[in-house]
């Protein structure tokens, strides 16, 4: 191989990428939001309106990311903000290749996992069986969550007031139902890991606990990246920042200078 | 970009990727691919089915009771209105006609309840479909093994039905376990083509009640379909009677009934029941599995 004398001299840190975003667009087509009518006659008339094109017929295209490219690196933590819906938690699922690209590509290194976990639990079901079915939905094999359970039990701190495991999900108040989310959501070691916003909830105590749990993570994964509206745990984590605004890359560069720039613009 | 020098500086994203081995994030597996990575999966699919049918009724007071209760009232309200109002037992005597219907209704309502959760499987669950991996062909094989266990306690029901009535257990009892692996495999292909559908249409969940309600009437579950339809054209009877719906349910009475015999079913009725199973899954897991990359965008 020709390329083989490169590849060993890029072989120490921060030099072999793990995802690349080649410029992304992705776009959300919501049904019946043109007029803000929902009656049964602004729906008849998109129906008869068939023939043409999205617009007419009240499908609005919502642009969520617009043309973002970047290649991150194996071992670099990489922060991304910008304001409230400028296409972050987007920008997170198309990497993860949960969400279709409208235009563009990414290509990553192996799976890339959102840790997050909610979706596949069930109010109805005891934490002891969300424990399970939170674990086979990331993928975890039966022996892997066998080995686990006792630790995400613990860490959840959910039976320090009596034996609650065993009683469905709906009794919890919110903020022991999100300590087990996390619990269960951060059992998983990942290869490339995204972290969206708040996850770290619950009293103080249990925000302590999960942050250390998530600079483990970080440890053991190859690239991080870190949705937050926090700068100072961006500061903290990050050493590389995306900034994000109306679905476009406004700055990609070294934490403390993008941070600083993005200080101005929201004038703190 | 980084200011990093590199002697990658001035490949485009797309060499990189290729000189680093990269692949496309979310691309559609191939079909074996696929097929391994739903075997890999399999645990998921039997515990996701399971948590949905304890779900179900899990804030009732009675419980999981409501698994064996539910289809039994359903069994004595159409026994009510057909048995004892409408006298649709036309050419069968009592003994035969109660667990023919209860037959009848149950086995169609498998159906009905795994095209009816088919449809929802993807539209539905779309925040889980955002926010982990896994083959999505899971979700529709889910609901459709949480329909066949919702069957199985309605078998119960049945199998009381049936000895109520003078059935009593024998070899020909045996048959019902090919039929109910013939039936699932066609459900599960159905479910397969309607989450498709309903992930790109939503709209079906509201238009396919009629859909399934008109098939149910036309597949004979409430009568039997050569003597109520003796003075129509012979090709109407036969057309009903080919249908997958009716073949899985003639095949159930006949094995369970013992005053149902043989003839009463259409010629190469096995044959038929294997290829609706057969064509309808392997059907409906491809054209499944080509749309699976977009399932995401709803």
């Amino acid at each position: 191989m020709a390329d083989e004398d490169i590849l060993g001299k890029n072989a120490g840190k921060g030099h072999i990428p793990t995802v690349i975003a080649d410029g992304l667009h992705i776009v959300y087509r919501v049904n019946g939001a043109k007029t803000g009518k929902g009656s049964a006659t602004a729906a008849l008339s998109r129906i008869v309106k068939r023939g043409s094109d999205d617009a007419a017929r009240g499908v609005r295209k919502v642009h969520a990311v617009k043309g973002v490219t970047f290649t991150a690196y194996r071992g670099e933590a990489i922060g991304l903000i910008g304001s409230n819906g400028s296409g972050k938690s987007t920008l997170l699922r198309a990497i993860a290749g949960l969400l279709p690209a409208e235009k563009g590509k990414v290509f990553t290194d192996g799976q890339p996992s959102l840790l997050g976990v909610n979706a596949a639990l069930m109010n109805d079901l005891t934490g002891e069986r969300n424990v399970i079915l939170g674990g086979l939905a990331m993928g975890m094999s039966r022996e892997q969550i066998r080995e686990r359970y006792q630790e995400i039990v613990d860490f959840s701190g959910i039976n320090e007031k009596g034996d609650f495991i065993t009683l469905p999900m709906r009794t919890y108040s919110s903020g022991m139902a999100a300590r087990l989310r996390f619990s269960i959501a951060a059992a998983k070691d990942h290869d490339v890991l995204m972290i969206d916003e708040a996850l770290a909830t619950g009293d103080r105590k249990f925000q302590k606990r999960s942050e250390a749990r998530i600079r483990e993570l970080r440890k053991e994964a190859g690239t991080v990246f870190l949705v937050s509206h926090n700068n100072k745990s961006i500061r903290d984590t990050c050493d590389r920042v995306l900034w994000l605004e109306r679905g476009e890359l406004r700055m990609d560069g070294p934490t403390a200078e993008v941070l600083k720039e993005y200080e101005k613009f929201t004038g703190k | 970009m980084t200011a990093r020098p590199s002697p990658d500086e001035g490949l485009s994203p797309a060499d990189l990727a290729t000189k680093y081995g990269l692949t496309v994030s979310g691309a559609r597996p191939g079909l074996f691919e696929y097929v391994s990575q739903l075997w890999g999966r399999r645990h998921f699919i039997l515990a996701f089915s399971q948590a949905k049918l304890t779900a179900q009724y899990s804030q009732a007071k009675l419980g999981q009771l409501w698994q064996v209760a539910t289809p039994l009232l359903n069994a004595a309200v159409y026994y009510l209105i057909f048995g004892l109002i409408l006298h649709a037992s036309r050419g069968m005597s009592m003994d035969v006609y109660i667990p023919f219907l209860v037959t009848g209704v149950f086995v169609f309502t498998f159906t009905q309840s795994s095209v009816m959760a088919g449809v929802r499987a993807i539209s539905g669950n779309l925040g889980l479909v955002r926010a982990l991996h896994f083959p999505r062909a899971s979700l529709p094989i889910s609901f459709a093994l949480q329909q066949l266990q919702q069957l199985l306690f309605s078998m119960i029901v049945l199998f009381i039905v049936a000895i109520g009535f003078g059935s009593y257990p024998g070899m020909s009892w045996l048959l019902i376990i090919p039929v109910l692996a013939l039936q699932f495999l066609f459900n599960t292909g159905l479910a397969l083509i309607m989450a498709r559908m309903g992930s790109k249409t939503p709209d079906l969940a509201q238009l396919m009640p009629f859909v399934m309600r008109t098939w149910m009437y036309a597949s004979g579950v409430m009568f039997s379909i050569p003597i109520m339809l003796a003075d129509k054209p012979a090709w109407v009877a036969d057309l009903l009677q080919w249908n997958p719906a009716a073949i899985y349910m003639d095949l159930m009475r006949f094995a369970l009934i013992d005053g149902y015999d043989s003839g009463n079913l259409p010629p190469h009725v096995w044959a038929v029941a294997a290829g609706w199973s057969v064509l309808v899954a392997v059907g409906g897991f491809v054209y499944f599995w080509k749309a699976e990359e977009r399932y995401g965008r709803g």
